[in-house]
């Protein structure tokens, strides 16, 4: 299977030989943060388009369907318009915090994303505790929430601010712990060598019950902390208009908007990443040649492949569930998720053991 | 990386976390001050990033700006108005302040040069060993020489009375 890093490599050499290694470093800096942010902004573009597409068959209509064929362009025109938008200036809000807020929100994303592995050899930062950075750095993003609530001077916004904040809290917990299940069975926290180890089966076929378990209840976390779908009360529009963004416009709104999506996306790749393998084929003990045919397929289209799968799924629980009351979301994390998530950890410690 | 990159690196970031921390103390809305501190927290951690001591990082960042940060905001947010400023403090309180200040830089500065630091001397040896997070794990939770069995235990159980306390102070009768 061809790896990202002969290309990674040639570039490096390439620079290595055109400048000092100082400058070299610095190029190679520039390039990836340049690369992170294009691949960022390009699948955002992708997903806004794919939502709408699905949303609109969920619905029996047909979707974007004016601008390029089946309306490709509809959401690179939506993009050239918020970018000419006005930016509001809010009264007697916390200019400074309001700014800032949206920032804090999508910093918080694109490290996130940053840490993906994309495909084999493809990955921008590989830390030993890379499961925990993810969960780490995601985190900065409800503080962006809770600043954008509060600064913007409204009711509405206070409100949705308060309720995503006590939601993220409580379902990073779940989230997390499922997460852990899947390093007690690898025994490493490495985002690289957890999809290595999944070479010959994925995880979720070789932990048996526990890891579908854990797959189960990390699609449901994730998708509440990305404040989507039935999980939706900090922006339900029926009561709070549109939550915490309510005062938000222009290219600000975007950088939540943005976020949103690619929390989405994120949610799925992590959820590629610890249970199906990651950009590794489809490997079946014994069926030789099946498994020389899957290597064929390049691990970029095997890693995007099963993301869109789970993002898929997110898009078909989002238009077709009605949404929770905010008790219910607290109760259905505190009181359902995370005591299975606890009894899944042990039940996973001695699946490992045994 | 090079030597120079670490020098630009660690100077920026030292930039910021004085910047910012001077603006923590001396900005009215409490708000304001608590995003400050964030980010004077989350230069620190990229201080042990460029260290190469991932593992502190990421606990800098999960704890503070996950956990500790959260808490204050949610707490000010309870707790004040949209209008609230600090007062501004009298004469003799500046003064003592000022002083405790600078009594408190002159003695870190006089440890900081007093002490002989291993990558001070030799600064191309930054951020060349990482610390595997199976090592850190086995420190944790072992029983011989220099392992911290012993503590951990006292702290988990130090925060279970904690969290029992509140607990208590918080429910309904």
């Amino acid at each position: 299977m061809w790896s990202f890093s002969e290309l990674t490599e040639w570039i490096d050499a390439t620079l290595r030989s055109l400048m000092g290694d100082g400058w070299a470093l610095f190029v190679e800096f520039v390039l990836i943060g340049v690369a992170v942010l294009v691949a960022y902004a390009v699948l955002a573009l992708i997903l806004i388009w794919v939502e709408r597409k699905v949303c609109g068959f969920f619905q029996c209509r047909l979707g974007p369907n004016r601008v390029g064929k089946w309306g490709i362009f509809q959401s690179v025109a939506d993009m050239i318009k918020i970018l000419l938008k006005e930016l509001i200036r809010i009264n007697r809000s916390d200019k400074v915090l309001f700014r800032m807020a949206s920032f804090f929100v999508i910093i918080g994303s694109i490290c996130t994303f940053a840490a993906i592995p994309f495909a084999k050899g493809l990955q921008a930062i590989d830390f030993n505790v890379g499961v925990f950075y993810v969960l780490a750095v995601s985190s900065l993003g409800v503080v962006g929430i809770l600043l954008a609530g509060w600064s913007s001077n409204s009711k509405y916004s206070m409100i949705g601010a308060m309720r995503s904040g006590a939601q993220l809290i409580s379902y990073e917990i779940s989230s997390g712990l499922s997460l852990m299940a899947i390093v007690v069975l690898s025994g490493s926290m490495q985002l690289s060598e957890i999809v290595a180890q999944q070479a010959d089966t994925w995880f979720i076929f070789k932990g048996h019950i526990p890891a579908f378990i854990a797959f189960v209840i990390y699609l449901i976390a994730g998708h509440a902390e990305t404040n989507r779908g039935p999980f939706d009360m900090p922006e339900a529009e029926s009561e709070l208009t549109s939550g915490y963004h309510t005062e938000y416009s222009g290219i600000q709104f975007g950088f939540f908007y943005l976020a949103e999506y690619l929390n989405m996306f994120i949610i799925a790749a992590v959820a590629t990443t610890m249970f199906l393998g990651g950009w590794q084929p489809l490997h079946i003990a014994g069926w030789d040649g099946f498994n020389a045919v899957m290597d064929y397929i390049p691990s970029f289209v095997w890693f995007f492949g099963k993301t869109f799968f789970c993002v898929f799924l997110a898009l078909w629980v989002r238009w077709t569930f009605p949404r929770l009351r905010i008790d219910q979301l607290l109760n259905l994390e505190w009181k359902v998720l995370m005591p299975i998530c606890l009894v899944n950890l042990i039940l996973m410690a001695i699946v490992v053991i045994l | 990386m090079g030597e120079l990159a670490n020098a630009i690196i660690f100077y920026c970031l030292a930039a910021a976390i004085v910047g910012m921390s001077i603006l923590a103390v001396t900005s009215r809305r409490m708000l304001r001050a608590a995003t400050y501190l964030l980010i004077v927290l989350i230069c620190t951690a990229g201080l042990y990033l460029l260290l190469n001591y991932h593992f502190l990082a990421v606990v800098q960042l999960s704890v503070y700006a996950g956990g500790i940060l959260i808490l204050f905001i949610f707490a000010i947010l309870l707790t004040s108005s949209h209008g609230d400023r600090a007062y501004s403090h009298d004469k003799g309180r500046v003064i003592a302040g000022i002083i405790t200040a600078l009594a408190g830089i002159a003695i870190t500065t006089w440890i900081t040069m007093k002490h002989h630091f291993l990558y001070g001397e030799n600064p191309a040896l930054m951020g060349d060993r990482q610390i595997d997070m199976k090592e850190i794990g086995q420190v944790l939770i072992g029983t011989g020489k220099y392992e911290y069995l012993l503590s951990f235990e006292a702290l988990s159980i130090l925060l279970l009375t904690c969290a029992i306390g509140a607990i208590l102070i918080a429910r309904k009768r």
